[in-house]
Order: structure tokens, then sequence, then C-alpha cells
């Protein structure tokens, strides 16, 4: 395969999602000329979110509108080393987006800082209830990065997104009726919090009644309508509650299309290439630096295009499989326990519960946002003392009422024991449909030396090249999490007076199912960290074999956290950025030196 | 000497002070190209004769009129296809005339009634930025579509005669006596490149405007007549209808963003924003506005536009029996709020909104059928996009939610019939690509 060299450029960026458009932006900033690679095509308000198609169920929740294209190249999975992996060919766990905007224009919109505890959870564990505490095979890990670092990137993620939230302390100083767990923060939220939907409503009373401490959660669906500091602007939101699968056509749920390309658009240091799918990083003899990456156009052409420096900031298993098939880093081998790509692989530890109020409630889960609602963390993070239940980890409780749609109303059907067919399973769905809501523990999931990613023997994708494996489990000790949790659901559901509960806890043997939804929040395989020997990427997420490759997305955390993804991965390629710009580019090389 | 007044502002905002290590010849032909583009942007040159995602400046926009299609032409330097052959004399002629190189008269879609009142300094400086300044492109733009005997262009020389003023005449009328020079500054502006009259003034029988100056009295820039299915408004002070309740801040605002309080560029107006007024300084647009806000009202309104909540109070208690009221819940409200106030500046208001409350409807009907967008300019990097309702509504649904709009929070504008909108419909074909058009329209914005 011959491919054609282009002009080189100063900065070539994998993806199109928040994570590259973050960065692209950041160095045009800094003078340097920046191609953006994405693989899917382009996308906009005024065509993805044109309304009423954009708000068609089938087109977006089930036929995957803004979604991967499984048919060119997917990952394989399995539960345990000893089985053999299968392709992931049908859209179901997780679902990794496709085109521009990336998982950033499909996203829901929760917008959270990352707990100060979780940044620091290996050194929090062993001082608060010691060594022997973790359990046999959890590679338990601090990210290298403290939130006091992170402050000023996760504010200006904030600002970035117009994110809506309230604030509870500000300098040290308690300033409002937020999250009385959060870390202060220098700034307010750039809006106030969404207004709370009358299941959060309810949720927020009974929670407070079982004891705990609700709060608004922090939302990039713009409360207000807003302009960033880019001069971007959002509409505000209207609760319709097609967010997530969807491009909002409100403007109001922050994307990298609304919130960044409008302006990294019109700038010429910047060019953006759709239909380019990255085959491989280009490295020279040395493989200690990259000269640029290689990439099939739409027609099947193949480009080599020469940069200076290399930003991966695809999605989290791509920016992974990108860096296996290329040789940036030592592969994880799990069994010598040796290697770090692909070593830490997590997932997210969700469950929904159901509750069944009186039927002079109505719940009204038509209405929704995507990343508002109410939540409570006196379980997440060291928020509680885990001494005397003996697991490691926790998880947020909320109702975050996104928009409950018909064919999913329709597939949710009755209460347990409702048949699935007939008029009984119609009048059992009307009741839910109406009269209930429901409950997530959004828990953490712990990093496992036998839990990984790595370059499938088998299979390979459309372009010739080995897929990506990923071999995952439930482990007792995130079992053991969401058990405790989904019983504090109890505590609240009873306080709400619910005339029928349905409380889902992960069960003991039953084993991680593909073929149900359950979040795409994937993370960790090329993990930042202090040492080498457990880390892919240093505390600047610089990939410690190759300097001029930085490696962006959720594949930098060391372990799951209960919160969603975005707000962090935001933070830290700003976080990153600012480190490039201010020590890098001035003098390339590692920005930290062992 | 305004020329060379622009030229030096240009000259000071710009930095061309930093390449004076440069030659010193190139150094000031660089400025007064420079100075011949902002001209252009001034004069709105880009918005007819450059076509979206082609070269600038190389023609073939499309004017459909009555008698056939005309198409603007390619005024590059190219030799042949382009004006690379006219001398500056030629080129000042056809400019402020109307007359071709070759003695014939050009279609006065070209705004040469206005150009005429452009000063030498001016027109020196847009001849040198479209000789050096520009690209040569060699692609000749296809000829005009329009049957004979109407495509003899000899009646357009009696029409030129009476219609464009001489050089005395447009001197005098550009040196006329103002109370500041700002509004000199203004006047010149809009009166002359600007060429707002264009579409806002009123044409006569023979398609002339009726008033090509304020000194000529009250239907300069009182509402023109559609353009391109287009209805442009009143820029002159009605309370309902025209700028009366904008402030000299709203219309510099408009001017570089097209987004304010009170509404929402659309139709030809993003064009003109687009290539012509974000690029002015603000000094100009604050000319501008100072002048346009000295215009009294053409006609006496009934009485000023007040905000009445009824409307908002019903559709909030769920009435929604009045006609339109719920096309407009389901389709409008979203954006435009059952308030009528929507979100501005990224979703314009209804209640208020002088487009809305116009005599003529045409606009408003457009709108909806056909959508609209808003377009980034460099001061509002985000366009917006209203889908087009044509494919989703029949005439008599579109008739009734524009009623509906037209009278409620106060409007009080006559309502409109499904015949109305049937004719708009077939004037912008707008029937079978309705989604369609919105989507091709919106192919420039990408966010």
């Amino acid at each position: 395969m011959d491919a054609t060299r282009l002009k080189p450029v100063d900065v070539v960026v994998i993806g199109g999602g928040w994570a590259g458009s973050i960065m692209a932006k950041e160095m045009t900033e800094a003078g340097q000329k920046v191609v953006m690679l994405e693989r899917g095509p382009d996308r906009s308000t005024a065509v993805e979110g044109a309304y009423p198609g954009s708000i068609d169920e089938l087109e977006g929740n089930y036929r995957y509108r803004l979604f991967q294209d499984l048919s060119k190249s997917t990952v394989t999975i399995r539960n345990n080393m000893r089985q053999r992996a299968l392709p992931y060919r049908r859209m179901a766990a997780f679902l990794p987006g496709e085109g521009v905007g990336g998982a950033g224009l499909h996203w829901s919109g929760v917008h959270f800082r990352m707990p100060p505890d979780d940044l620091i959870l290996r050194s929090k564990v062993i001082e608060r209830y010691g060594k022997s505490f973790i359990p046999e095979g959890m590679n338990l890990q601090d990210y290298g990065v403290t939130y006091d670092e992170l402050e000023p990137f996760f504010d200006r993620a904030e600002k970035v997104f117009g994110t809506s939230g309230e604030p509870y302390m500000i300098n040290g100083q308690v300033v409002g009726k937020g999250n009385v767990f959060s870390p202060s923060r220098s700034q307010p939220f750039p809006l106030p919090a969404l207004k709370d939907v009358h299941t959060a409503h309810l949720f927020r009373k009974a929670a407070t009644e079982a004891g705990f401490h609700p709060y608004s959660m922090p939302a990039a669906n713009a409360s207000a309508q807003y302009t960033n500091p880019y001069g971007a602007q959002m509409g505000p939101c209207n609760f319709c509650g097609y967010c997530s699968g969807y491009a909002c056509y409100m403007y109001s749920k922050a994307s990298p299309n609304v919130n960044i390309l409008p302006v990294l658009r019109r700038d010429p240091l910047f060019e953006l290439r759709t239909h380019a799918h990255v085959l491989r990083v280009e490295m020279d003899s040395t493989k200690t630096r990259a000269t640029g990456v290689t990439y099939v156009d739409r027609e099947g052409r193949t480009w080599t295009q020469p940069a200076e420096l290399v930003i991966i900031s695809a999605f989290q298993f791509h920016n992974v499989r990108l860096m296996l098939l290329s040789g940036i880093g030592k592969p994880y081998d799990p069994v010598a326990n040796e290697g770090v790509v692909g070593r830490n692989f997590v997932y997210q530890n969700v469950t929904t519960s159901f509750v069944w109020l009186n039927r002079n409630i109505e719940t009204e889960q038509f209405i929704g946002t995507g990343g508002g609602g109410v939540a409570f963390d006196d379980f997440n993070s060291e928020n509680f003392d885990h001494g005397p239940l003996g697991f490691v980890g926790g998880s947020p409780v909320w109702v975050n009422q996104a928009g409950v749609k018909a064919i999913a109303a329709a597939q949710a059907g009755g209460p347990p024991g409702t048949p699935r067919w007939g008029s009984a399973w119609k009048k059992g769905l009307v009741d839910t449909y109406r009269h209930s809501l429901r409950i997530d523990a959004h828990g953490a999931n712990m990093a496992y030396r036998d839990v990984f990613l790595d370059l499938d023997p088998t299979w390979k994708d459309a372009y010739g090249l080995p897929l990506l494996r990923m071999t995952f489990d439930w482990k007792d000790n995130d079992i053991r999490m969401n058990r405790y949790v989904v019983d504090r659901i109890g505590e609240v559901a009873r306080a709400m007076d619910a005339r029928q509960v349905q409380l889902t806890r992960r069960e003991f043997g039953v084993p991680f199912d593909t073929r149900k939804y359950q979040t795409t929040h994937l993370g960790g395989g090329a993990v930042m960290g202090t040492d080498p020997a457990t880390s892919a990427l240093n505390r600047y997420l610089q990939a410690w074999d190759v300097p001029n490759v930085f490696v962006i997305g959720a594949n930098a955390f060391p372990q799951g956290t209960g919160y969603n993804p975005t707000g962090m991965v935001a933070a830290l390629a700003y976080w990153s950025a600012y480190h490039i710009r201010q020590t890098y580019l001035k003098n390339p090389g590692p920005l930290v030196s062992l | 000497m305004r020329g060379g007044h622009v030229i030096a502002l240009l000259a000071g905002l710009s930095g061309w002070g930093l390449h004076a290590a440069c030659a010193e010849p190139a150094r000031d032909e660089r400025a007064e190209i420079a100075a011949g583009e902002y001209v252009a942007h001034a004069a709105d040159c880009g918005a007819c004769h450059t076509l979206p995602g082609h070269a600038p400046f190389s023609g073939g926009l499309a004017f459909h009129l009555p008698m056939g299609t005309i198409r603007s032409t390619n005024i590059t330097p190219d030799p042949k296809a382009g004006i690379g052959g006219y001398s500056e004399a030629e080129f000042a002629r056809a400019v402020r005339q109307g007359i071709r190189r070759d003695g014939a008269t050009l279609y006065p879609a070209m705004p040469y009634p206005s150009y005429a009142r452009m000063t030498d300094a001016d027109v020196h400086a847009l001849y040198v930025y479209f000789m050096k300044g520009v690209a040569p492109v060699a692609i000749p733009v296809a000829p005009n579509d329009i049957v004979w005997p109407l495509s003899m262009r000899w009646p357009l020389v009696a029409w030129r005669m009476m219609f464009v003023p001489s050089r005395d005449q447009a001197g005098q009328q550009v040196r006329r006596a103002f109370a500041d020079p700002q509004l000199a500054r203004g006047a010149y502006l809009v009166e002359g490149p600007g060429h707002c009259g264009a579409c806002h003034t009123p044409r006569g029988i023979a398609m002339q405007e009726k008033a090509l100056t304020a000194a000529d009295g009250p239907l300069f820039l009182s509402g023109g007549g559609a353009v391109d299915g287009w209805n442009p408004v009143s820029l002159r002070g009605e309370a309902r209808v025209g700028l009366g309740r904008w402030s000299e801040d709203d219309i510099v605002t408009f001017l570089r963003t097209g987004r304010v309080t009170h509404a929402a560029a659309f139709g030809g107006m993003t064009d003109a924003i687009r290539h012509g007024t974000q690029h002015m300084t603000e000094e100009d647009l604050r000319a501008i506005a100072h002048y346009l806000k000295s215009l009294p009202p053409a006609r006496a309104e009934q009485a000023t536009w007040r905000y009445d909540a009824a409307t908002g109070r019903a559709l909030h208690a769920g009435d929604l029996s009045a006609r339109g009221a719920r096309a407009y819940v389901d389709n409008c409200a979203a954006c435009h709020r059952t308030d009528g106030h929507g979100y501005p500046t990224t979703f314009p208001p209804l209640a208020g909104n002088p487009v809305v409350m116009d005599a003529s409807a045409t606009s408003l009907i457009r709108i909806v059928l056909t959508g609209s967008v808003l377009h980034a300019t460099h001061q509002a990097p985000s366009s917006f996009v209203m889908p087009g309702f044509a494919a989703r509504m029949d005439d008599q649904a579109v008739a009734d939610v524009v009623s509906f709009i037209r009278q409620s929070w106060g409007n009080a504008a006559q309502p409109v019939s499904a015949s109305d909108v049937a004719a708009v419909r077939r004037s912008t074909q707008a029937s079978t690509q309705g989604q369609e058009g919105a989507a091709s329209s919106a192919r420039q914005p990408m966010n």
C-alpha cells in the first residue's frame, strides 16, 4: 500500500471530538498549523439537528445515526482469558460515535469535575484503610495530577461548554446549595442549574428525608442562552429529551460542533479532513519519534501526513488500538504483568432501578435533559467510610431524567410481572410511562490485572488490521459496591412513598453482557501516571516512550469513576495543551524526565 | 478626500506599518489595494459578483426577473472573461454611470444609480483593488437568458438618462449640507456605495428607485418591493415596522453580526452583512447608524408597538383555541417561545419584530416555508439554521400560523390567506424542496 506523502504540518490531530477540538483550538492559538483527521463525515446542527428529523427515535437510538460504522471496524469481546473473543457486531452495551463531534455530539451533557480523592485513590485508600485493603489483582493507581492542579482547566472547560450548575464552595467559602462533597471552585458555573423536572424534585425531597445530600447535576445543557469565551453561542435547553444519541436542534447541548468548531473552522491555521481513517502513527527508525500519520480516505487512497507533533484524541479504545498498531509504548502482558498499553482497562458500573409512584402522580417522563437531574454523592468516591464495607470505589445516585421516548417506553413495558404482549402489556407500559421514575447507581469500576485490551489474534478490520480485543468482566469488589449503594436507593424509594420498587443490583456470577446497553463510559488502557512501569502516559498525557505523541481521552483514567468522563477528558485536554504551549513547543522533548 | 480618509483609517487599523521595511511603492500599493478592498466591502460587490463556493468576483449569480434571467458578471481582472481590459476611466464610467466598456448600458441590477455618488478617490481605490488585488479568473459567465425584444439594451439608455444622476448632480448630492461630518459620512455610505436603497426603497413603474437620497423625500428607504421573494423593510423611524425602536448601537451590532435583541438578519441582508458590513470599521458603521436614525418615519403610524401578554398567558395555560396557536406551539415555540420574545441573540423575537409586523407578510411566509440561515460573521462565529416547513405544512396551515404570529403579542398586523402563502410558495419553488432548500442553503454554516 503506497501512501502519498502530503505537505508537512506542525500538528496532526486524530479525531474530531471534544479532545481533538480542544487540542486543535489550543494549538492554532499557539500559532501551529493543525490538520484534524476525522474518519466519519462532517456533522452539523443544520443537517443532523434539523427539526423534526433530528428527533427521530428510530433513526437516533435504534439505527444509530451518529455512531460508529461497525461494518468497517469494531472490537472483539470476551469475559476472560480462557475464552475466544468475538466481534461486537451490533451496537448494544456501549455506543462509540463517529463523525465530526464524535461522542461529544451524541453525548447527554452530564458535566462533572473529577472528585479530588478519585485522582489520588490509591494513596487515599492506603492512607485510610491500609495497603492490605486493596483486593488481590486490583491495579489501584493515582492519576499523577491533583484537583488543585486541574482546577483552572475544569473551570475553562465549563466556560467553553456553557455548563449549568449550582456551586457549593467558591474559594473556600460556602456559597450555594450545590454538592456538599464537591471541592472548592475558583468561579461559579457559567449558567445557573437547570430546573428540576418533577421526578428530580420528588427525588430531591425523598433523598433529603433519607438523610442524604442531594444537589443539581452539573449539565452542559444550557439553562439559558449563552456565549462562550470563543464567541460561540448556545440556545437554551427546552427539555425536549433528545440529547443522548442526537444532535441538539436547539444548539443548547454543548458539542465540539457548536462550542469550538465554528471558531476553528474559520481559522486559516486549521484544516479538517473528514472520512480520513487513520491506520497508524508513523515512527522513525529509533521508534522514539513519530513522523506523522497514515490514513485512508473515502476512496480508499492512502495518505501520509507528516507532522512535528501527533495528538491521538479519538475515542478511548481507538486511542489504545492506535498505540498498539503503531508500536507506541510497551503492550500489556497480563501473565507477566508487564507493559502498559492495554493495562487498566475499565468500564462503569451502572444499574438502573425503577420506582412506581401512586397513580395520582404524573412523572412526565417525556420531559428531559441529558445532563440535568438531581444526585447525591454520599456514597461516591471517598465521601463515606469504606472500612467496614470492605470494598473500594463508590457511586453517585441520581435521577437523570433524560426523556423517555416512545420506543424505549414500549421496550421497558410494565412493572415486574407484566406480560410482554397484549392489553395487560399496554396497560403496564402506560402505567410505567406515566407514573414511574428511574434511579441510577452510577458507580465506579476498578482496574484489575486480568481486565485489559490487546490486539485480537484472529479478527481484522476492513483495512486488514487486527481488531482491538476487550477482556472484561465484573469483579466481586465492584458488585458489592453496587449492591450496597442500590440498597440506599431502596431507602430513598421508601421515602418517596413508592407503590412498587424494582431495585436492580448487580448479581454475583453474572458475567458482563454485551447485549444490553449500559454506558459508553469506557476508560483506561493507556493511563496517565508518574511511573512508566504502570502508565503509558506521563502526567501531561505525553507518551513516555515517544515524546512527540500526546494521547488525550478517557484512556488516561487509571480506574473508573462514578462520574461521567467528559468533564475530566476536557479538563485533561486543556491541562495537556497548557503544558504543550508553555513548555513543549518551546523545547520539544519529554515533559517529565526520570 | 473621503477615499483618502478610508485609506488613512485602514492603514492605521491593519498595521501595514509593520511592513515599513519593504520597498515604499509596494507598501503604498498594498495600502491602496487594501483601501479598495474596503470600498468593495462597503459597496457589497461580493454579494452579487461572487457565487458561493466559487472564486471571488467571478460572477454568475442569477437574478430571476420577470423578463428573464440575468447573471452577474465576472469582474476579476481577466482581460477576456473579466474586466482586465478596462481603463480606470472606463471602470469609473461603468460603476457610476452603468455604461459598459463597449458603450452598452448595464442592467440596473447593478446599482449604479447609487454608485453614481461614489467619490473619485473611492472609485480609484476600487479600480486598483480589482486590477491588482483580485485573482483573474478566465471562466466566462453564461450569457443572460432574456428573449428578444426585451434583450435589446437600447431602451436602457433612456432609462439611464432619466433615472441615473449625472456626475454633477451626484456630486451636488454628496456635498449637500449636513448637520455634522458623521451624518455626511453616513449619508455617503448609505446613499452611495452601500446602495441600501436598491432593496429598501420602493421602485416606480419603470423599476426606478422612487428616491435616491434622503433629500428626495420620505420614500427613501421606506421599504422596498420583494427581492428574490424577500420583502425589504423600512429603514426609517417607524416605531412598528421601521428602525424607530432600534438604537444606534443596535444598528451597528446588527450590521456587524446580523443579530440583535430586536431581530436577526435573513434573506438578502445576510449576504449584505457577510460580504459587506461585517468588514466595515466601527466608525463607518456608527456613521451609517447615525444617519439611518436621522430619517423620520415615512408615514404616521397608528401607535407604537406595545407588548401584549395575553397570547403568552393563554398558551402557557394550554389554551390553543386561537387559529394557528397549536401549530405555533408545536413548531415555533421551542425557539421563539410562547411569549414571543425568543432568545435573542440566538433565536430572534417575533413579538415586536418589524419584519413580522410589516404590511407585506412575504418575508415571514417565506421564512416559514424555506427556513432561514443566520450566517456567522467575524464577531459572531455561530450560525443558526431555522428549518423550512414547506414539506410539512400546507398553505392553510402556514397562513394560520403566520396570521397567529402577526396578530399576537401586540403585533396587530393583517392576517394572511392560504392564497398569499401559495403565491410565495410558487415564487420560491418551495413546495417540494422545503427541507432540501434549508439543507442546501445550510451548506455554509457548520455548527
